[in-house]
């Protein structure tokens, strides 16, 4: 599993929000293409580490026994652009979650300097919806294994929890 | 203090156009939401969403699209409905219109049953009870 988009987690309340940091780096090879000679973090990869936030934020709502899958972008804007060397920070509150799925509002803020002095500054927002796939509507059937939270995942969660201490037994 | 199915469907209408991204006047009475507007699986749990904070009402899951239907046979055989399964459906879909679903009770023709309508008339039973 190497489509990690998102760092670490800075804060973790099952059933409620979620914020993780991303830090953008110069030696990370898509910066170079996008753009050459003017580095841009793209949009849509926030809108994946995002995702993995709030992915993992609504499959710790039902202790990872779901399998929890991107199933819409209702709103994405962005305001100004992120550069190498600045930290975004991704806040994803549950907004609503059901035995069906679940929908997320977000938040995305830049740490960066001006003039010398820290500063926080906001990037944009996101507004997504998670299928618990198993309980969708049109009623298609997928496998029984949990593809989404697998071994793998559990691992890297684990990575991720060890600094937080997140309990999941009063999920 | 009862709403008027003119303000529920003027509501309706605001979330539909953010839900699907469509446009006002494409927000007709008769348009369905899957055939005409686009929604997909996701969408009607979006909209369920919306249509609970707007209204301030609680939509429980199969509520609006019944469980436990499609998958007995006593209900549904070689893809149709069977008139038992449409006599249960019916009863707990008394907001959706029949005349024409029923003429070919295809279970894939089953989101025909979700018009602009149909969610009006199954907000008027919750908001003015």
């Amino acid at each position: 599993m190497r489509w990690i988009w998102i760092d670490r987690f800075e804060k973790f309340e099952v059933n409620v929000a979620a914020t993780a940091i991303k830090n953008v780096s110069l030696a990370e090879e898509h910066l170079h293409d996008h753009f050459p000679g003017f580095p841009v973090m793209p949009a849509s990869l926030m809108i994946e580490g995002m995702a993995q936030t709030a992915g993992i934020l609504v499959g710790a709502a039902r202790k990872f026994q779901e399998k929890v899958i991107l199933a819409k972008i209702g709103k994405a804007s962005f305001l100004r652009l992120v550069r190498p060397g600045e930290q975004l920070v991704y806040a994803a509150k549950i907004v609503n979650v059901t035995e069906q799925g679940a929908a997320i509002e977000g938040s995305i803020t830049s740490r960066t300097t001006d003039n010398g002095k820290p500063v926080e500054l906001h990037v944009g927002t996101v507004e997504m919806m998670f299928s618990h796939i198993d309980n969708n509507m049109s009623g298609m059937k997928f496998p029984e294994f949990n593809f989404v939270f697998n071994s793998q995942f559990m691992e890297l969660f684990e990575t991720y929890r060890r600094e937080l201490e997140v309990k999941l037994s009063g999920a | 203090m009862a709403m008027t199915q003119e303000e529920v469907f003027n509501k309706v209408k605001e979330v539909l156009t953010a839900a699907l991204a469509v446009d006002d006047d494409e927000v007709t009475r008769e348009a369905k939401l899957r055939e005409d507007l686009g929604a997909e699986s996701i969408d009607f749990l979006d909209i369920s969403f919306q249509l609970e904070k707007t209204f301030g009402i609680k939509i429980p899951k199969g509520d609006l699209m019944p469980e436990n239907v499609f998958s007995n046979p006593e209900f549904v055989q070689n893809g149709k409905l069977t008139p038992k399964g449409l006599a249960e459906m019916k009863s707990r879909m008394t907001f959706a219109d029949f005349t024409e679903f029923e003429k070919d009770p295809d279970i894939n023709k089953i989101w025909d049953l979700f018009t602009v309508d149909a969610l009006v008339r199954y907000v008027m039973t919750k908001v003015n009870v």
